[in-house]
């Protein structure tokens, strides 16, 4: 039904050319669905901009052929395309909530779609959009025709997006990475709805995806690009149990999943055995009936609803959860960056829940808890280098002279492998891994006892991940640290942490050793997070 | 709705301290002004004995605190006071030259967005294109040629030259009767009375005045526009919109263009306050009876009682602006609830 032969893709930048795309072939059945994986800067994305043809400026198709049933879509018209557009093929994004117009009502920007391809009148588009509102399960469909984008959730957002693309019953739908930055359940969700409308409607469809995980599950078949270029293709089960390109074996290796330690996740000539851990087994931590209630609209928001447990010295506790469960909001009581409601925090013998947020900035124990946070990017000052992240705690928490401060950042940056010639580079000119590098190098630059992980490698790729998560399992046994893992990936949780909460709403569900709570799960909470979480183990032998 | 209602009700309320600031600050830099008005005004051949004559009658004999009070107890009575150098009540003058500035700064405005809005918008469909560079040239040489320059200029081409524009001599040509005053706006007032002849007599004396402050102000609205468009044209829910295969105009307008609105009437708030302030010199060439004028004019003669009334109400016109445009971010913008702050 789509064939793409020989497509190249160029982009004009200021640095020059960049081949975005080169020697792309591949092809979607009718009714099939096709994976697309690879890491960031690929070309994943930018092949299906180009088949669409909404490149962004600069960007050009060089060379190739893209044919639709018979269109050619590289040459046809502007006019051609827009019909094509939406009625033939729809795509649905990545960020839902930003891929809608934030000032339009949801069912207004439905019926834009509808009135443009002539698929409703004046007269029936609002019924017809409140029709598609149903089909993507949305509940009080009347409603929600009135609501705006941000009145809803991520996953509701998704769904829009979706009723969007498939309002006018296209027979491709492009899935460019659906759903990056939703929870697992509501991926699920999402994902089984994107699949049983599109069996439904006998289309054929794309999935964009870095999850490989994923990817397995929902694909039909899959291609593996790299740097612009298609490394391998086949069916999930055989191209994942046997895989013929190093950079695919690459790819599956660094992927978490159930029977792998965190040194598989490295390439085998990178692994060295793991360094031993001391633990004195003395209680570092202990969390008494925390509680944290905001002031809200209608009433009050209980966030945290009295949670307690213990963290001793030398292990590493997960937090997980889903968005909202309390989990970042926890995290933020102990690093001391929130204030709580009632309950205590005692660390090493001192209830630090009692010290003033502003006190505790001055305070000496202050450096004994540090975090690392989520955004490596957007944690770190734009205008300043490396070297000044580094540099900054070490000014404001320990009494070392200026001479053995630069001493001390060449030494941070050896212990988390960044090379000193990349100190003096701005966030901007670092990469994403790097960059997570000097957020770490920063948080133990003071020698902490307690290291707060909020997500640290959420938005890294597979192979960075791999990497990072290595180095904190290094750091921990080099610098007797102890972890607190913020996080909704089960599969990264078992791989580093000893011990684990599962929050909902607030309130611990289950906690306990992490083999015993992710292989025996008591409660349900825990088993549906479990079972929504895509897994490569369940094809892979 | 009645929350908005309450909303803008207590904001109003919320400005009367404002007010009151303005006032004080008003009497006292006015008094703080050096000369002397009751010198001013006895003349030049005044004596020591009429110079205090005068002081006694403008009541400048009694003590700072004594003057303050009984201003403001004038101003609750609705009295701004005399000016001393029109011989009228202030109350009356401003009544008079307020709409004559009003409509004049609305009238520059209304052109200056009808034509800086399209040219931001067309630069930003085609970024560092050759469209690009001429909407550059043309603001940017609207707003470096000085409006008593720019002012000149058109007089002298479509007056003297062309003869297609009236004398530049005020807000109507004597041959033309003032409409009944009801705003003070001579267009809509003219328009109210069906006085079609004067309408179109009173738009031949605006419209030289009010293009030479719209050159100016072509500047910021369009670079403005242009910024905001470039951002929401590049934006992930345009992005849908186009693989959703809406109209280019349909996305150019109805998606971008209403999402670049926030800044670019935020733009066009400040925009109408300085213009309001500074078009004195375009008031000036113009032989406009505006505001700015009188301002400056009562200034030089330390005309007390019309300097503060110019200042208290330039103060409360900022007030109701600045209302104006929270109400329009809330109509344009459902996420921004106004009845919540």
């Amino acid at each position: 039904m789509l064939s793409i032969k020989d497509l190249a893709v160029d982009f004009q930048t200021r640095k020059g050319v960049v081949h975005a795309v080169r020697n792309v072939n591949l092809h979607v059945d009718k009714g099939e669905t096709l994976g697309i994986v690879g890491e960031s800067g690929s070309g994943k994305s930018v092949t299906s901009y180009a088949l669409m043809r909404i490149l962004d400026a600069g960007g050009t198709i060089t060379a190739g052929d893209i044919v639709y049933s018979g269109i050619d879509l590289r040459h046809s018209s502007a006019r051609d395309m827009r019909n094509i557009r939406g009625r033939e093929i729809s795509m649905i994004f990545q960020n839902p909530r930003a891929a809608l117009n934030p000032i339009r009502k949801v069912g207004h920007q439905l019926e834009d779609v509808l009135k443009t391809h002539s698929q409703a009148t004046r007269y029936d588009a609002r019924a017809k959009a409140i029709s598609m509102l149903e089909a993507v399960q949305i509940r009080n469909a009347e409603e929600r025709y009135h609501a705006y984008p941000f009145e809803l959730s991520g996953g509701m957002c998704q769904r829009i997006v979706i009723a969007i693309a498939l309002a006018c019953n296209p027979q491709l739908l492009i899935a460019d990475e659906p759903t990056t930055g939703l929870d697992i359940t509501t991926q699920k969700t999402v994902m089984d709805l994107i699949q049983s409308l599109s069996q439904e409607r006998q289309m054929s469809s794309i999935l964009i995806t870095h999850d490989l995980g994923l990817a397995a599950q929902y694909c039909d078949r899959i291609v593996v690009m790299k740097d612009g270029e298609l490394v391998e293709t086949g069916k999930p089960k055989s191209l994942f149990n046997n895989a013929q390109h190093a950079y695919t074996r690459k790819l599956i290796a660094a992927t978490p999943r159930k029977n792998a330690s965190i040194r598989d996740l490295l390439p085998v000539e990178e692994q060295q055995p793991l360094p031993e851990r001391s633990q004195s087994g003395e209680t570092l931590l202990r969390v008494n009936n925390l509680v944290k209630t905001y002031a809200g609209k209608n009433g009050p928001v209980h966030a945290v609803k009295g949670i307690s447990f213990d963290l001793k010295q030398g292990k590493s506790l997960a937090l997980v959860g889903e968005s909202g469960c309390g989990k970042s909001t926890t995290s933020s009581m102990i690093t001391r960056l929130l204030d709580c409601s009632s309950g205590e925090i005692i660390f090493n013998g001192q209830d630090i829940g009692k010290i003033k947020l502003r006190d505790f900035a001055q305070h000496e124990m202050r450096k004994d808890i540090q975090m690392v946070f989520q955004d490596a990017t957007d944690s770190l000052n734009p205008r300043h280098s490396a070297f000044q992240s580094i540099l900054e705690p070490i000014k404001h928490l320990t009494d070392l002279r200026s001479a053995k401060r630069q001493d001390r950042v060449y030494e941070l940056a050896d212990l988390v492998g960044l090379p000193h010639s990349l100190l003096t580079r701005f966030p901007h000119q670092l990469s994403g891994g790097q960059k997570a590098r000097v957020g770490i190098a920063r948080a133990i630059a003071v020698n902490p006892q307690l290291l707060i992980l909020d997500e640290p490698t959420a938005a890294l790729d597979v192979s960075i991940q791999a990497i990072v998560l290595n180095l904190l399992a290094d750091l921990r046994a080099k610098l007797g640290m102890t972890y607190l893992f913020v996080s909704h990936d089960l599969h990264v949780v078992r791989l580093l942490c000893d011990d684990v909460i599962v929050m909902k709403d607030g309130e611990i569900v289950e906690m306990g050793p992490v083999e015993e709570v992710m292989d025996q799960p008591k409660s349900e909470y825990t088993q549906s997070l479990l079972d929504a979480a895509p897994s490569l183990s369940k094809i892979v032998e | 709705m009645s929350g908005r209602y309450k909303t803008i009700s207590l904001r109003i309320a919320q400005a009367i301290p404002v007010l009151f600031g303005v006032v004080v600050v008003s009497f006292i830099l006015t008094r703080a002004l050096p000369g002397d008005p009751a010198v001013y005004f006895a003349g030049a051949s005044a004596t020591e004995e009429s110079i205090a004559q005068v002081r006694e009658a403008l009541g400048l004999d009694k003590s700072l605190p004594e003057q303050f009070v009984i201003y403001l107890g004038d101003l609750l009575r609705g009295d701004l006071g005399q000016s001393i150098s029109t011989g009228q009540a202030v109350t009356d003058d401003l009544a008079r030259r307020l709409p004559a500035s009003l409509e004049l700064t609305l009238m520059a405005l209304f052109i200056s967005c009808s034509i800086a809005v399209p040219l931001g918008v067309m630069a930003a469909t085609k970024p560092g294109s050759l469209r690009d560079h001429i909407c550059r040239v043309i603001v940017t040489a609207g707003v470096s040629l000085p409006t008593f320059f720019t002012g000149i200029l058109l007089i002298y081409i479509f007056y003297y030259l062309l003869g297609i524009a009236p004398s530049p001599l005020g807000r109507l040509d004597f041959i033309y009767i003032e409409p009944d005053t009801v705003t003070g706006f001579y267009l809509i007032d003219a328009a109210l009375i069906g006085d079609w002849e004067t309408w179109f007599g009173a738009l031949k004396q605006l419209i030289l005045p009010a293009t030479t402050l719209a050159l100016f102000t072509m500047a910021p609205i369009a670079r403005m526009t242009r910024a905001a468009m470039l951002s929401a044209l590049s934006s992930d829910f345009v992005r849908t919109a186009r693989a959703a295969g809406l109209s280019s105009s349909k996305i150019l307008y109805g998606y971008a263009l209403h999402n670049a609105m926030l800044p670019v009437i935020t733009t066009l708030g400040m925009v109408f306050s300085f213009t309001l302030g500074a078009n004195v010199l375009v008031e000036k060439v113009f032989a406009w009876p505006g505001i700015g004028s009188y301002a400056i004019e009562a200034l030089v003669a330390s005309d007390y009682a019309a300097v503060q009334g110019f200042v208290l109400a330039m103060a409360i016109l900022f007030v109701l602006l600045n209302l104006t445009i929270d109400i329009a971010y809330s109509l344009i913008d459902p996420r921004i609830g106004f009845e919540e702050r």
